[in-house]
């Protein structure tokens, strides 16, 4: 039996279930991961083989060496200890951030954790950081640069090798969590990290590498697990399942791109031509191959959702009412796009052209009913 | 200039204050002003944004000791 979704869950950015090939490897590695790979004994040798195998593996996925590469309890964790990690390190620089307007919360709740000031560089309407900009906001103090591969929200690529080149020895932390396994990585980081939920993988799986050479200090109580980088004892056979479901998704995901975007595109114009007074937001052409964001106009993105979710499809939004905080995504405000009315659809290996077309067919006649509910049909 | 229509959306969510303005906007005429008073941060993001959509002018907004007051211009 391999681990699949309903016809309809499309929210993938996310979460997904476990992959064939990872769900296969968690329950080998019940049985045969168990032991502490840190100990002296068979069972512990055999654990920490597993380990390392799984390191090297995810390492070359990342274009990394073994050694780099560490793993942590969730993608969150890893940008935590990135950020911390390099501000400690660097501590003799100074204390300054600058990231972009559009990073995932985890990096920004962490920048605001630790940074002693930050400059946010501003994106464009798609979605796109200024490289000007962001070498401007660059000070004699700037400790670290945080750049996101490519939107969450809306999907827009990011010019990450362009801003390495300009960050003038500033290391750059990139937060790949939707690129890896999906598309291809930038090269130039000092830092990176990444989540297994994303890929296929299991929860509670995320990876932090570090470049070889980059100035880093734990802000932990450093033990001898993960190369002093995470402290407490690995869970082994989650990552073994991680590390199988992301050699899994890499060796498919030139197929996946090559399937996903023509359906992607497929809703971008049925939801355009479907939809009157619909903004489609975030690059139409270099963006991710798996995520589409659109925003209804006099539509309570709430309402959308639940409506959504009866009809059977599992969506998210940037709106501000489906936030507990009540304040429009942080993302959507920085682009200058209508905030209200917001649905962020994200593919994955198991959904199908005729999933889409059932979308396609029940958004319309649903965003009109909202609209006639609120009194703003003709408007 | 003072406008000639003020929109009350105080204390109401997103889209309210955004269809409330499409609303008042055909009661004034090409070339006058409508503000929407509004304490909805969306507001700040999303008149704006319907301005652009719906090829009006957006004035600008003017903080208030509730909220603040987003002005647009008929221009169509």
């Amino acid at each position: 039996m391999s681990a699949s979704v309903d016809g309809g869950y499309l929210d993938a950015a996310a979460a997904l279930p476990l992959s064939p090939a990872a769900r296969e490897a968690l329950l080998a590695a019940l049985e045969d991961g168990w032991a502490d790979p840190s100990r002296l004994y068979g069972a512990a040798r055999r654990a920490r083989l597993l380990l390392e195998g799984a390191r090297e593996a995810v390492a070359d996925v990342l274009g990394a060496r073994p050694d780099e590469v560490s793993f942590t309890g969730s993608g969150t964790q890893a940008a935590h200890l990135a950020v911390l990690g390099a501000l400690a390190g660097r501590s003799g620089t100074g204390a300054h951030v600058v990231h972009s307007a559009i990073e995932h919360s985890c990096v920004l709740a962490a920048v605001a954790h630790a940074a002693g000031e930050a400059s946010a560089a501003p994106v464009d309407r798609l979605g796109r950081v200024d490289i000007a900009a962001f070498r401007a906001a660059l000070r004699r103090d700037t400790a670290l640069a945080c750049l996101i591969s490519a939107s969450h929200e809306v999907g827009t690529v990011q010019p990450v090798d362009a801003v390495v080149e300009r960050c003038g020895g500033v290391p750059l932390f990139v937060d790949a969590a939707q690129s890896a396994g999906r598309a291809p990585l930038p090269t130039g980081w000092a830092l990176l990290t990444a989540s297994a939920h994303k890929w296929g993988g299991p929860p509670g799986v995320g990876v932090l590498a570090i470049r070889t050479g980059t100035r880093w200090r734990s802000p932990l109580p450093a033990d001898e697990r993960e190369g002093g980088r995470v402290p407490g004892a690995p869970g082994l056979p989650q990552i073994l399942s991680a590390a199988v479901g992301l050699q899994a998704a890499a060796a498919e995901a030139a197929s996946e791109d090559a399937r996903l975007r023509p359906l992607v595109e497929r809703l971008r114009s049925g939801i355009a031509a479907g939809v009157p007074d619909v903004e489609v937001v975030g690059d139409p052409d270099d963006r991710l191959p798996h995520l589409l964001t659109f925003s209804c106009l006099y539509v309570d993105g709430e309402a959308l959702l639940t409506a959504l979710d009866a009809e059977g499809f599992a969506v998210s939004s940037g709106s501000s009412c489906t936030a507990s905080t009540l304040e429009p995504s942080h993302v959507l405000v920085a682009m200058g796009v209508l905030t209200h009315g917001n649905v962020r659809l994200s593919l994955h290996r198991d959904t199908t052209e005729s999933e889409v077309d059932r979308f396609l067919s029940v958004l319309p006649p649903l965003v009109a009913r909202l609209r006639r509910e609120a009194g703003a049909e003709a408007l | 200039m003072s406008p000639v229509v003020t929109v009350d959306c105080l204390g109401r969510p997103c889209p309210v204050p955004v269809i409330e303005l499409a609303r008042a906007l055909p009661g004034v005429a090409v070339g006058e002003l409508v503000d929407v008073l509004s304490d909805d941060p969306a507001a700040a993001l999303d008149i704006p944004a319907w301005c652009r959509m719906r090829r009006q002018e957006y004035v600008g907004a003017t903080e208030r000791v509730n909220g603040s007051a987003y002005r647009v211009r008929r221009l169509v």
